[in-house]
């Protein structure tokens, strides 16, 4: 009997081994590295739904891949007045059931997109700016705003257009696909949550016409997995490929790799407010006379301490740039007179001792575990260099849900946390971040460590209403270099992002970190 | 046996009550969900009008209660996250986790009593001694670690079998399951075989056990000595009475089965309740947390209940012991 | 955590005319070369738990003696420091074989401190509701039975969800899992060794309770606990490997043999494969020396295979 099991067994192997089926030449198979919780672009404000969401619909105005701002449904706009915007739209394009695109659907729009009942994280962000909605005709569309907004644009690049039918429709009927409708290049066939998603080719689609009939989104979280899902032939593209596959797939001819610099920037944040800041002691355990995080020389002897190329190249094997500011060259208010520090642990001792440290003292660095690429490590190489300058450094990392909540509370005094600026300019930043707490105005919300700078503060607000960009960016660079001269925070890195693909494929790498489906195409000559 | 039938009954409804407390009372002491949900870019306002959407700015006690009132009605809330209800998202994947787990169960069954009938027969064997062997390092290894083992020899280097996710299903009398297609058979093998190793290496030894222990016993000799055939010894009169002791404990484990595929679901990427679980606990997704904890109570008091009933109707020593007191 | 269906009941070795039971113990026992084997693999890795610091040629938990550069170098290379890096180095610096050595300290006493309470609280329970029986014997029971009736990475990741991390919390969780084990186990051990004549005699020489139970009770239940107490223990390793793997285990400042290999996971596929594949070997070793031992103590210690 144990024979005749054993050889079923080995025929039934035999039989499974066949070689797996050869995709069409118009389909394609990509793998997406995070859930995507809905395919109601209204209902949360997160990177993975607005992926999706940039399949089917489209917004008043698109991103390139730099997040330079583009015209979507929205042909150009300008400003009337302080106070007021006019936007030309697009005319002939129609939704996916045939409905002609017109301005009604702007209105319908801009009620929906605040409104969306449970949402965990709302689009009102963007639309609270928004007093009035004017229809001037058809396809010109004004928008009123309470004060000055300079990035009134910026926001409007964030919510995607849907038909006006869908204006009262849940997010169940648009999970279902009943109310999915959009005008964009790709229409939604299926949406199995944490699972996979399918769209099909919108063959009247207004913008060029994405090569594949057919694209399946299956959603692989975890980073091994989606790495040996591409080396198998499952899928035919892969997003943020994981640092240590970047360099096996750089040598492996069958594949092809793709990289940006991101929108997102790595850094220390420090409580340089209070004077009794937790879990900062002398090297003995003792509570110290004041803050040493407080004063400027402390802070710059933190940065000069950590050897950025070595984090950059050891821990992020090279998916990385060392940063010196809140966001890459080329982006919107970055200033040029601003770079990484130098690893300069003798500067760094020198500097501690300077400012009346010359035994350093004891900290502790929090630090998620799940949320950035390699946080855990960078924060455990961080605290090795800080160490080696003086500074007895203890990394405590936790997953995101007690960190962030705990952050929040401001109950650490040095963390590393990331920042994405879904606009692409610096006043993303330093607003939530490096400006002023306060919760009137709405500022700092992100400002863990409290900092505040009333000069910087001041140049912000003036930027946030300049609606000129060339005196905008100029406004930007010039709060940046304040708040970095001052070392608000200590930025450590900005993130690469890596997206891997089967050898025939190329796809233009994006700062956002979006995976198009309709901007892949067959590389020419294969 | 209504005596048994409405203790059980209350004892489950206790265990559900506690366990719902505490669960509730723990997700909401480890952090705020809308920490990590909200967009970094929201101000002070768009958190405080996200607390108050996912309803969390009322006290605990008040939390629980509405939870509570909800429950008796079936509903047991909504995801923080997918704003579909809990208890429906659980039960769309239940079906995948439910099937790598009668797949591993009937693998290891299929696999593991024959091999330890073998070893119990022929203790001696050099062939045995390798089972044994391998037995201990199935029962040994970290099933994450095997998993990975396998998707890397089996889906990487050779190419046999897909490295993640389910194939597609097939419908057969009005079951929808992937067993009924090749390609979803291609994608259950390597999942099922990771989850089934442990039950394998632990049915080959009770097995072993059950057979070392019976063979000694005086019906086999008697039984011999009448002059049976050997075969009708081993397969009519051993296994029968090897079968039920690991027929009761394989019951038991079915659920161990489903909870352990947690691992074997994350690393295969495949779709079923385990993953849901790990990520709605990154998430702090509390319906969904309690919504599953809760299920899992209910399935395994209803196993439990059915393998004692079943064990005092299949091991009449039960039953003269029961019909004593 | 539910291993197999067996238990023996009576006082399991039966020793020759003159010869101590512990003396015919170990000579059964000796009788399968894998678990002389098996004990002598344990030995050793627990000799080097014990001395780890005196025999890593680096404290990879000392910041000062780390350096970043020195990352990811594979097995033979030299170290700035002077030493090897016989199993490569991490992605931080850390020696393999140094971070095995202490791994496996931390590895092997949370399982075995957290097997030996739950042992200790296990038997206390099951004396008591055996020896007092009655309601105290049924409520007992009930909690045991519930607690068996879940798996136990269900209760372990409840636990660990509502407690949080660390070494204690791990402990805690392990400790949980596995009492309910014991205490079934001693139960049925001591009811039936109640009715022997042994506790009636002491009875009868008005003996205090407690005496009974320790001094004459309990040693003779002991024999089944104690093949328990070995899988129990690899168990606990195991289970606290594959929490680590989950990302709720214990925190980085004291890394096991299983978060070094959840850490070292990422890199299986892409080359740098040491650093998860030693310390897995080194799980593996000290899993499968636990499990030979305990094997052959069942084999040994279960009368019915007495021949």
């Amino acid at each position: 009997m144990l024979c005749h099991t054993t050889s079923a067994l080995l025929a039934v192997l035999a039989i499974l081994a066949v070689a797996f089926p050869i995709a069409a030449q118009d389909e394609i198979t990509i793998a997406l590295g995070a859930d995507v919780t809905s395919a109601d672009p209204h209902y949360h404000n997160l990177s993975p739904n607005n992926n999706l969401a940039a399949h089917i619909f489209d917004r008043l105005v698109h991103q390139d891949e730099r997040q330079g701002l583009i015209p979507g449904l929205a042909l150009s706009w300008r400003t009337i007045d302080d106070t007021t915007w006019e936007f030309h739209l697009r005319q002939g394009v129609r939704f996916h059931d045939g409905n002609p695109f017109d301005a009604q659907d702007i209105v319908a729009t801009l009620k929906r997109a605040p409104n969306v009942p449970n949402s965990p994280s709302s689009f009102g962000l963007y639309t609270k700016a928004i007093k009035e909605v004017i229809v001037v005709d058809p396809y010109t569309v004004r928008l009123k705003t309470a004060t000055p907004h300079a990035l009134l644009p910026n926001d409007l690049s964030s919510i995607y257009v849907i038909s006006r039918k869908a204006e009262s429709a849940s997010t169940a009927d648009f999970n279902t696909g009943k109310a999915t409708i959009g005008t964009g290049p790709f229409k939604l066939a299926e949406f199995v949550l944490k699972e996979k998603i399918v769209l099909t080719r919108n063959d009247n689609y207004w913008g060029p016409k994405p090569e594949w009939r057919r694209v399946t989104f299956k959603l692989i979280t975890n980073d091994s997995a989606r790495v040996a899902a591409l080396l198998a032939g499952d899928v035919q593209m892969i997003e943020n490929v994981s640092t240590p596959d970047i360099e096996r797939l750089k040598a492996n001819k069958d594949f092809a790799l793709f990289s940006a610099v991101s929108n997102r920037v790595i850094y220390l944040h420090l409580d340089s407010n209070r004077d009794q800041p937790p879990f900062v002691t002398d090297k003995a355990g003792k509570p110290l006379a004041k803050n040493p995080l407080k004063d400027v020389r402390v802070r710059r002897a933190m940065s000069k301490a950590i050897n950025r190329p070595a984090i950059v190249e050891r821990i992020m094997s090279g998916a990385a740039i060392p940063a010196g500011q809140l966001l890459p060259e080329g982006f919107f208010g970055v200033s040029p007179n601003l770079k990484a520090d130098a690893f300069d642990p003798a500067g760094a001792r020198k500097l501690l001792a300077e400012a009346g440290y010359p035994d350093g003292f004891r900290v502790t660095l929090h630090s998620p575990n799940d949320r950035y690429v390699n946080d855990e490590q960078i924060a455990q190489a961080v605290a090795q260099m800080l160490t080696q300058a003086g500074i007895d450094t203890r990394v405590e990392a936790m997953p995101s849900a007690p960190f962030f909540t705990r952050a929040t509370k401001l109950e650490f005094s040095l963390m590393l946390v990331g920042w994405g600026s879904g606009t692409g300019e610096t006043s993303s930043p330093l607003r939530s971040l490096l400006a002023t707490f306060d919760k009137d105005k709405g500022t700092g919300a992100a400002n863990r460590g409290r900092y505040s700078n009333p000069k910087m503060d001041a140049l912000v607000e003036q930027a946030l209403v300049t609606v000129d960009d060339q005196k905008r960016a100029k406004l930007l660079a010039e709060a940046s270099e304040v708040a970095m001269n001052d070392v608000g925070i200590i930025p450590l890195h900005y993130q690469v992002s890596f997206w891997g693909a089967r050898k025939g494929l190329t796809y233009l790498p994006r700062a956002d970190e979006y995976t198009l489906a309709h901007l892949v195409q067959k590389s020419k000559g294969n | 046996m209504t005596v048994f039938l409405i203790r059980r009954l209350l004892q489950s409804v206790a265990v559900l009550f506690v366990m719902s407390l505490i669960v509730f009372a723990g997700v909401y002491a480890i952090g705020n969900p809308v920490d990590i949900l909200i967009s970094p870019e929201a101000d002070q306002g768009e958190r405080e009008r996200a607390i108050r959407a996912l309803g969390l700015d009322l006290p605990l006690h008040q939390q629980y209660l509405v939870f509570l009132r909800k429950a008796v009605t079936g509903n047991l809330g909504e995801s923080f996250v997918f704003s579909e209800p809990a208890l429906g998202l659980i039960l769309k994947r239940m079906p995948a986790t439910l099937e790598l787990a009668l797949a591993a169960m009937v693998l290891a069954v299929v696999v593991g009593i024959p091999l330890g009938m073998w070893t119990g027969l022929y203790p001696g064997a050099p062939s045995s001694r390798t089972i044994m062997v391998g037995s201990i390092l199935g029962f040994s290894l970290p099933t994450f670690w095997v998993g990975l083992m396998l998707i890397m020899v089996f889906a990487v280097m050779l190419g046999w079998l897909p490295s993640t996710g389910r194939g597609q299903t097939g419908t057969v009398l009005g079951v929808t399951s992937s067993i009924f297609t090749v390609d979803g058979l291609r994608h259950l093998v390597l999942p099922a075989f990771n989850l089934a190793l442990f039950r394998i290496a632990l049915i080959i030894r009770l097995t072993r056990a059950g057979v070392r222990e019976t063979l000694l016993q005086d019906f086999v000799k008697y039984a011999r000595a009448k002059g049976l055939r050997e075969r009708r010894v081993i397969f009519v009169h051993v296994l029968k009475n090897i079968l039920i002791p690991v027929l009761t404990v394989l019951g038991l484990e079915l659920g161990g089965v489903i909870a352990f595929a947690v691992v074997t679901e994350t690393i295969f990427a495949w779709p079923g309740m385990g993953k849901l679980l790990v990520d709605s606990f990154n998430h702090l997704d509390r319906p969904v947390i309690v919504a599953y904890l809760l299920l899992m109570v209910c399935m395994f008091i209803a196993i439990n209940f059915l393998v004692d009933a079943l064990y005092s109707v299949l091991d009449p020593r039960v039953r003269i012991v029961t019909r004593g007191t | 955590m539910r291993v197999s269906g067996e238990i023996a009941i009576a006082p399991a070795v039966v020793a020759a005319e003159g010869e101590s039971p512990f003396r015919r113990l170990v000579a059964d026992f000796c009788e399968s070369r894998l678990a002389v084997v098996g004990l002598v693999l344990f030995a050793a890795v627990a000799a080097v738990a014990i001395l780890a610091p005196l025999v890593s040629p680096q404290n990879p938990y000392d910041l000062r003696q780390l350096n970043l550069l020195e990352g990811k170098q594979p097995p033979g290379s030299p170290s700035m420091a002077g030493f090897r890096f016989w199993l490569g180095s991490d992605d931080q610096g850390r020696d393999i074989l140094s971070g095995i050595f202490y791994g496996l300290r931390i590895s092997l006493g949370v399982g075995i401190l957290s097997a030996l309470i739950a042992f200790g609280i296990g038997i206390l329970a099951g004396l008591t509701a055996a020896y007092f029986g009655g309601l105290l014997d049924s409520l007992i029971m009930r909690v045991v039975d519930i607690q068996l009736s879940f798996p136990a990475i269900l209760i372990a990741l409840i636990l660990l969800a509502v407690l949080g991390q660390g070494v204690d919390k791990i402990i805690v969780a392990l400790v949980t899992v596995q009492w309910a084990y014991y205490a079934r186990t001693v139960r049925s051990s001591a009811l039936v060794e109640r009715h022997k004549e042994y506790v009636e005699a002491a009875h009868c020489l008005a003996l205090s309770r407690g005496r009974i139970l320790f001094r004459h009770l309990l040693p003779n239940c002991l024999p089944p606990v104690i093949v328990v107490v070995t899988v129990q223990v690899a168990h606990a390793i195991a289970l606290e490997a594959t929490l680590s793997f989950l990302g709720i285990g214990l925190p980085i400042t004291s890394p096991s043999l299983g978060l070094l290999i959840a850490n070292g996971f990422r890199y299986l596929l892409s080359g740098t494969y040491w650093i998860s594949f030693f310390p897995g070997i080194a799980l593996l070793i000290a899993i499968v020396a636990i499990n030979l031992v305990g094997d052959q103590l069942r084999d040994v210690l279960n009368p019915r295979l007495q021949k």
